[in-house]
C-alpha cells in the first residue's frame, strides 16, 4: 500500500498543489453546502464537472496500456448522448434508452478493436476514422439539432444525487472499481500490460494478444458512452456538434498525468483518474480566478507543462543531483597509489 | 611495475560503485598499456557491464580513482569519455541503420561546406577511413543493408577515428560468424599496432586466447586478478571466473539419456512453401533432440513450425496418436509444448514487467485471464523457481529487463517449466551467456529429459550439442538433412552432415 | 422512429451526395443554394425556411450540401452554372478564396447572392448582393433592452462565444457599447462558453460561486441562446430563480429559449433570423422582372422577443429546428 502511495506521490501533490491554487485565488474553494439535496460547492464542481473526462481516462488507460490510443472516444460520447436522447424522445423508458446508449457505445468499441487488433491497422488512424465520422453519425441521428429531453430518470443520470453526491460522480467511481475489478481481481491488467510491453514475447507465451485488445476498446467505447450520457443528462439535451469535443485530448491528457506512458504498458488507472481531477480543478480554477477567457490556454498550457516536468525523468534526475551536492559522499583521497 | 615506465594509459584505482541493494563494484584496480588487448572477463552479474560504464561516464563511480597518462579525470557523462579520447562499441550496434554509412561516420561532425554538409567529402572520408582497414564498400548505402558484422566493423571505425586513445569493444562478436570475426580481429590488431588500448569484453575464451595479452577477472564485483594471457591456461582462467572447481560443469561424458519412452508426438510431412521444406519427425518422452545447422539453414524455422509461430500448409502433427490443430502458439501451449527463442529481447522477456510476472506469463495466459494465480502462489512459484535456477535477482518484483542475459534466459526457462511442458524448444539457450549460467542450463537439460521431458534443442556449439543429445536432426539450406544417433554423434560427423557427405568438413571451431 | 428515420436520412444523403433535393413545382425561376451543411441547428433552420420561402414564390430551389468544405461548394457552384441556373445562392463556409468560381458565375451572366456571412474579395461585383445579419447591432439591442429593464443599474455576467470567433467579438461590441451609457451597469465577470450548452452551465456554475451563491448577479447576457439554456439548468440547481433572481437575455430565438420564456426562466432574446433566403429571393425576383439592382448589403432584422409572444413563437419555430 505504502509502495502504491509512494508511486502517486507526483500526481497527489500536483492535485493539492491546484487545489490550493485555486483556495488562493478564491477563498471560498472549499466551502460545502447542501442545495436541493444536494452537495454543492466548487469542489463538489470539480469532481462533477470532471467525470467525464475522468471516465474518458479509465477506457483510455487501458487502450494506451495496450500501446495504443483512441482519439474517437469524443465522437462516441457525442453517438450515446444522441441515441439516448432520440429513444426516450420516441416514448422509450430511459432504461432501454441507457442500456442502448451504452450499447452503441460498446458497439464502436468493438469497431475500432476490430481495426486494431484484427486487421492490424494503426490505432491512431483506425480510431481517426471513428473520431471523424462518429459525429456525422450523430449528427444524422439528431438531425443536427440539439435534441432536448425531459425524461425525469435520464437527466437523473446528469443532475441527479444520491446522499447528496451527484450522480456523475457517482458513476464515474463505479466505473473505476468495475473496471479495477476487471482488471485487477483478474489477469486481464497483466495480460494488457504484457502485450502493450512486448506482443510478440506475449504472444509467444500464449497470450490471446487480440483478445485482449478487443476487449481493452470495446472497454473504451462503453466508458465513452457512459460519459457521453452523463453530458447529455447534464445540459439535458443532446448536442451532436459540441458533446465531447476535444476531450479525447483532456483524456490522454489526464493519462500521461497520471503516469501511464504513451508507449503501453505499466497502467495506473486510479492516477488516471486522479489526472482528469487535475485538469478539471485546474479548468475550474481558471474560470474562478475571473481571468480573461483569452488567457484560459495559456495558462492551462504553463500548468500542464509544469506538471510533466514534475513527473519526467529529466526534472527527477536533477531533483537527484541537486540532494547528490547536499549530501554528497566522501571520494576515496585522490593520489592514493598503489604500486 | 609501472614505475620505471612511462604511466599506464589508464589506470583505476579502488573503484566502487553501488546501486540501492546491491554493491556493483568495490574495490577494483584496472590497468590498461598502449598497444595492449586486454580482456575483461566474468560470469554475468560479476561488474563488467559496471565497470564499463564507469569508464564511458554513464555511471558515476562512488569511490576510487581514475588516471589516463597520469592525469586524474573524472568523468562526468558520455561526451567527456569522448573528448578524453575513450570509445565503445557494443554488442547491438548503436548507430542508424537508416543514415548511410558514411553518414554514420561522421554523425555529429559532419565535413561542412559553406554551413552546408560536404557530403561528397564525407564520402570521400569515409571511403578512404575504411579503406585504411581494408574494408571496401559503398559508404552511401544505408548502414542498415549490410550485415551485422559490417555494421560492428563501421561502429568500430567510427570509435577508433573519434576517440583514438581506448577502445572498449563490449561483446562485438556475439552474433559474428568465424569468418567475420576473423575479420574483426584483423581491424583490432591494426588498431593495437598503432597504439590505442583495447578494453575486449567477450564469452568466447578462444577469442580471448587468440587476441588478448592481458586478462582481468572479475566476480561479484570484486577484483579476482589480473593475468598476462600466456601465463594463465585455460582450466585456471575457468576457475578464476566461476570459483568453483571445472569438474562440477564438465561432469562426466555424455550419457545418454534414460532411454527413450513412448512417442509423444510426431510431425508427418510437416513444411510451409518457402520457408521450411517438408520434414518428418518423432518426439519421444524423456528425449533430447539437438537441432544442428549453420545460421539460416532451418533451425529457427523448424522451432516456429512445431510451436505454431508460423503456420504450416503442409502435413499433420499428431499428439498422442490424435491429429491436433496447430495454427498459433496457444494451440502448441494447449498441446503441451514450450518455446525460449533466441532472441530473448523482442521474442522472449516482457522487459518492464518482474520477474515474477514473466515467469507466471505463461501459466497464466494458459489459465485464461478470467482465472488469475492468486498472489501468494504466483509468488510461491517465482521464488521456487528462482531458487531452483538460481535466478540472480534481489528481488522477484525486479523488472527482468534489468536482469544479466544468463538470468533471464533462466526466468524464461522457469516461464515454461512453470507450465510443466512435455515438449520444450529451446532456441540456442546458451547464446550470450556466461560460462557458469550455460553450465547450469546444460545440467537443466539433462535434469530435465531425467524426468520424462522431451526437449529439443537448437544450438551452434556442436560441442554443446554433441554432450546432451540423443538424436541430432541436421539442417542446410530449409531442409532436414540428416538424423545422427547415440553413438554416431559428434561435433565431426554432424559438420559432415552439414556439409554434405562429400564435401570435406571445415576446419572450424564454431560453425554458424 | 427517429433512429431509423436517421439511417434512411443516411442512405439517402450517401446516395445524393453533391446536388440533390428539388422543390415541387418548378416555374419560371430555377435557383441553386450551397449550404454550408448542417453543422448546427440554426443552420439546418436555414436550409429548411430557405425551402419554405422557395416553395412560397414558386421558385425551383436547388440545395447543395457542401459538408463544410470549399472545394464541395466550388464544385456545387460550377454545377449550378452548367445547368443555367437563374441565380446563385452562396452561404460561404470561409471568406476566401472565391474569386475565380465567382468570375465564372459572372461570365455566364448569373447573379450570386451571398447569405449569412460575407467574403473578402477585391472585386464587388463578382456578387449581386449579401444578406447577412449585423452582429454588432444585435449585441447593441440586447444591451439596450437590459438597459431598459433594469433602469441602468445592473451587474452583468457574461457568456462569451468562442474566444476570437467574430460573432464573439462583436455580439460583445454591441452589447458593450450600449452599456456604456449607463455608469452603473457594469459586466462583473466574463468568460468563454464556447457557444455550447455544457460549457455555459460549467462557466455559469462558477460564476455563481465566485459572486456570492449568485447573489450580486442582477443578469446574465449570453452570445447564444444554447450557452443561457446550460446557464439557466445552474442558476436553477443553485437554488435561485432564473427570470427573476437573475435576469437572461441572449441571441438567437432557437425553439428551447422561447419553452424556457414561457416557462418564466428567461427574460429575452434577440433574434438571428434563419430567414436569409426571404429577402436574396424577393431581391432576385426584382432584379430579373426590371432590373432593380439591390443594395450591396442586405441586412435583415434583429427583432427583440419577449415572454408575451413566447409559447406561440415556440410553436411557429419548433418544427424549423
Amino acid at each position: 500500500m505504502t509502495r502504491h502511495l509512494k508511486a502517486a506521490a507526483p500526481q497527489l501533490a500536483a492535485l493539492f498543489l491546484v487545489l490550493l491554487a485555486n483556495w488562493i485565488v478564491f477563498p471560498e474553494f472549499f466551502h460545502i453546502r447542501v442545495q436541493d439535496g444536494r452537495l454543492y460547492g466548487s469542489l463538489v464542481d470539480v469532481f462533477n464537472r470532471g467525470a467525464p473526462v475522468a471516465l474518458l481516462a479509465i477506457g483510455m488507460t487501458l487502450v494506451i496500456a495496450t500501446r495504443g490510443i483512441d482519439l474517437s472516444v469524443g465522437a462516441v460520447m457525442a453517438i450515446a448522448g444522441a441515441t439516448a436522447a432520440t429513444l426516450v424522445n420516441d416514448g422509450h423508458g430511459a432504461m432501454t434508452a441507457i442500456a442502448a446508449a451504452l450499447a452503441v457505445g460498446l458497439l464502436c468499441g468493438l469497431w475500432n478493436g476490430i481495426l486494431v487488433a484484427l486487421l492490424d491497422i494503426q490505432p491512431i488512424i483506425a480510431t481517426l476514422i471513428l473520431m471523424v465520422a462518429g459525429r456525422g453519425i450523430a449528427q444524422l441521428i439528431t438531425e443536427g439539432q440539439i435534441v432536448t429531453f425531459v425524461d425525469p430518470a435520464l437527466i437523473f443520470m446528469g443532475s441527479g444525487a444520491i446522499a447528496g453526491i451527484p450522480m456523475p460522480v457517482i458513476l464515474a467511481f463505479l466505473a473505476l472499481c468495475v473496471t479495477l475489478f476487471l482488471y485487477r481481481r483478474t489477469a486481464l491488467g497483466l495480460l494488457t500490460e504484457a502485450i502493450g510491453i512486448n506482443r510478440r514475447a506475449s504472444a509467444y507465451a500464449g497470450v490471446n494478444a487480440r483478445a485482449v485488445l478487443l476487449v481493452a476498446y470495446a472497454w473504451c467505447g462503453l466508458t465513452a458512452s457512459l460519459a457521453g450520457i452523463i453530458a447529455a443528462a447534464d445540459i439535458k439535451g443532446a448536442d451532436a456538434n459540441n458533446a465531447g469535443l476535444w476531450l479525447e485530448l483532456d483524456a490522454i491528457l489526464a493519462v500521461v498525468i497520471g503516469g501511464t506512458s504513451l508507449f503501453g504498458g505499466r497502467f495506473r488507472l486510479v492516477l488516471s483518474f486522479v489526472g482528469a481531477l487535475i485538469i478539471q480543478a485546474m479548468n475550474t480554477g481558471i474560470l474562478l480566478s475571473g481571468f480573461k477567457p483569452e488567457f484560459n490556454l495559456i495558462v492551462k498550457a504553463f500548468v500542464i507543462l509544469v506538471l510533466l516536468l514534475m513527473q519526467s525523468g529529466a526534472s527527477g534526475a536533477l531533483l537527484d543531483r541537486l540532494a547528490l551536492i547536499r549530501s554528497r559522499p566522501r571520494l576515496a583521497p585522490e593520489g592514493k597509489e598503489v604500486s | 611495475m609501472n614505475s620505471a615506465r612511462q604511466p599506464a594509459l589508464l589506470d583505476l584505482r579502488g573503484i566502487a560503485k553501488s546501486f540501492p541493494g546491491v554493491h556493483a563494484l568495490s574495490d577494483v584496480d584496472f590497468t590498461l598499456h598502449k598497444g595492449e588487448v586486454h580482456a575483461l572477463l566474468g560470469e554475468n552479474g560479476a561488474g563488467k557491464s559496471t565497470l564499463i560504464k564507469v569508464l564511458t561516464g554513464i555511471h558515476r563511480r562512488d569511490a576510487g580513482t581514475m588516471h589516463l597518462e597520469g592525469q586524474p579525470i573524472d568523468l562526468h557523462d558520455p561526451a567527456d569519455a569522448q573528448r578524453l579520447g575513450i570509445g565503445t562499441v557494443y554488442q547491438e550496434v548503436n548507430l542508424l541503420p537508416n543514415l548511410t554509412v558514411a553518414e554514420n561516420i561522421y554523425l555529429g561532425r559532419q565535413p561542412t561546406r559553406l554551413g552546408f554538409v560536404d557530403r561528397r567529402r564525407m564520402a570521400r572520408d569515409a571511403r578512404a577511413l575504411l579503406a585504411g582497414y581494408g574494408l571496401d564498400i559503398d559508404v552511401n548505402a544505408a548502414l542498415g543493408d549490410f550485415s551485422v558484422a559490417v555494421q560492428q566493423l563501421v561502429a568500430i571505425a567510427r570509435a577508433a577515428d573519434l576517440s583514438a586513445r581506448i577502445l572498449i569493444l563490449d561483446e562485438p562478436t556475439a552474433s559474428l560468424d568465424a569468418q567475420e570475426v576473423a575479420t574483426m580481429f584483423a581491424m583490432v590488431r591494426q588498431l593495437k599496432a598503432q597504439g590505442l588500448g583495447i578494453v575486449f569484453v567477450t564469452h568466447f575464451l578462444d577469442q580471448v586466447y587468440e587476441i588478448a595479452n592481458r586478462i582481468t577477472v572479475l566476480r561479484n564485483g570484486r577484483l579476482v586478478g589480473s593475468h598476462a594471457t600466456a601465463d594463465l591456461p585455460r582450466l585456471d582462467l575457468v576457475r578464476l571466473m566461476l570459483g568453483k572447481e571445472l569438474a562440477e560443469i564438465e561432469s562426466a561424458d555424455h550419457a545418454h539419456g534414460p532411454g527413450r519412452g513412448g512417442l509423444c508426438a510426431s510431425f508427418r510431412d510437416f513444411g510451409k512453401r518457402r520457408y521450411l521444406a517438408p520434414f518428418d519427425l518423432d518426439i519421444h518422452e524423456g528425449e533430447v533432440i539437438g537441432i544442428a545447422g549453420l545460421l539460416g539453414s532451418g533451425r529457427t524455422e523448424t522451432a516456429k513450425l512445431i510451436f505454431g509461430i508460423e503456420r504450416a500448409d503442409r502435413g499433420e502433427v499428431l499428439v498422442d496418436g490424435a491429429s491436433a490443430r496447430l495454427a498459433a502458439p496457444r494451440d502448441a501451449i494447449a498441446l503441451g509444448f514450450g518455446f525460449c527463442p533466441e532472441d530473448r529481447k523482442t521474442e522472449g522477456i516482457v522487459g518492464e514487467l518482474s520477474v515474477r510476472e514473466n515467469i507466471i506469463l505463461a501459466l497464466q495466459a494458459r489459465r485464461g485471464w478470467i482465472k488469475p494465480i492468486p498472489a501468494a502462489e504466483q509468488k510461491r512459484i517465482a521464488e521456487e523457481f528462482v531458487r531452483r535456477l538460481d535466478i540472480r535477482t534481489t528481488d522477484i518484483e525486479k523488472p527482468i529487463e534489468l536482469l544479466s542475459g544468463g538470468n533471464q534466459q533462466k526466468a524464461l526457462l522457469a516461464r515454461w517449466l512453470a507450465t510443466n511442458p512435455r515438449i520444450l524448444i529451446l532456441d540456442e539457450p546458451t547464446r550470450g551467456i556466461d560460462v557458469g549460467a550455460h553450465a547450469e542450463i546444460i545440467r537443466l537439460i539433462r535434469e530435465l529429459c531425467g524426468r520424462g521431458m522431451s526437449l529439443l534443442v537448437i544450438s551452434s556449439e556442436l560441442d554443446e550439442i554433441t554432450v546432451y543429445s540423443d538424436r541430432v536432426v541436421v539442417l542446410a539450406d530449409r531442409r532436414h538433412v540428416g538424423e545422427l544417433r547415440a553413438a554416431e554423434i559428434s561435433p565431426r560427423s554432424i559438420m559432415a552432415a552439414i556439409a554434405g557427405t562429400d564435401a570435406p568438413v571445415a576446419q572450424q571451431e564454431r560453425p554458424a | 422512429m427517429t433512429l431509423i428515420r436517421s439511417l434512411r436520412r443516411l442512405l439517402a444523403a450517401t446516395a445524393l451526395s453533391a446536388v440533390a433535393l428539388s422543390a415541387a413545382h418548378a416555374e419560371d425561376l430555377t435557383i441553386g443554394f450551397s449550404q454550408i451543411g448542417s453543422e448546427s441547428g440554426w443552420r439546418a433552420a436555414e436550409t429548411k425556411v430557405s425551402k419554405i420561402e422557395a416553395d412560397k414564390r414558386g421558385i425551383d430551389l436547388k440545395i447543395a450540401d457542401a459538408q463544410q468544405k470549399q472545394e464541395n461548394q466550388i464544385k456545387a457552384i460550377r454545377s449550378f452554372i452548367a445547368q443555367g441556373v437563374d441565380a446563385i445562392f452562396l452561404a460561404p463556409v470561409v471568406a476566401t478564396g472565391w474569386d475565380a468560381v465567382l468570375a465564372e458565375a459572372k461570365e455566364a451572366e448569373i447573379p450570386v447572392v451571398l447569405l449569412d456571412r460575407t467574403i473578402d474579395t477585391p472585386d464587388e461585383s463578382l456578387y449581386l448582393t449579401a444578406v447577412t445579419s449585423d452582429t454588432v447591432y444585435e449585441g447593441k439591442v440586447a444591451g439596450e433592452w437590459l438597459a431598459e429593464k433594469t433602469a441602468g443599474k445592473c451587474a452583468i455576467v457574461e457568456l462569451q462565444g468562442t474566444v476570437g470567433s467574430s460573432p464573439a467579438i462583436n455580439r460583445k461590441k454591441g452589447f458593450d457599447e450600449a452599456i456604456a451609457v449607463h455608469a452603473e451597469m457594469k459586466i462583473i465577470r466574463t468568460q468563454s462558453g464556447d457557444f455550447t450548452r455544457a460549457k455555459g452551465k460549467e462557466v455559469m456554475e462558477s460564476f455563481l460561486k465566485a459572486e456570492n451563491g449568485g447573489k450580486n448577479i442582477c443578469a446574465v447576457y449570453a452570445h447564444n441562446d444554447d450557452m443561457m439554456i446550460g446557464a439557466i439548468q445552474a442558476i436553477k440547481e443553485a437554488g435561485l430563480k432564473p427570470g427573476s433572481d437573475i435576469l437572461t437575455i441572449s441571441i438567437d430565438a432557437v425553439p428551447d429559449i422561447f419553452k424556457a420564456m414561457a416557462d418564466g426562466e428567461a427574460n429575452a432574446t434577440v433574434e438571428l433570423t434563419p430567414n436569409m433566403a426571404g429577402p436574396a429571393l424577393d431581391a432576385i425576383i426584382a432584379y430579373k422582372k426590371d432590373g432593380t439592382v439591390p443594395p450591396k448589403w442586405i441586412q435583415t432584422e434583429s427583432r427583440l422577443y419577449l415572454p408575451d409572444t413566447a409559447a406561440a413563437e415556440y410553436d411557429a419555430r419548433k418544427d424549423l429546428y
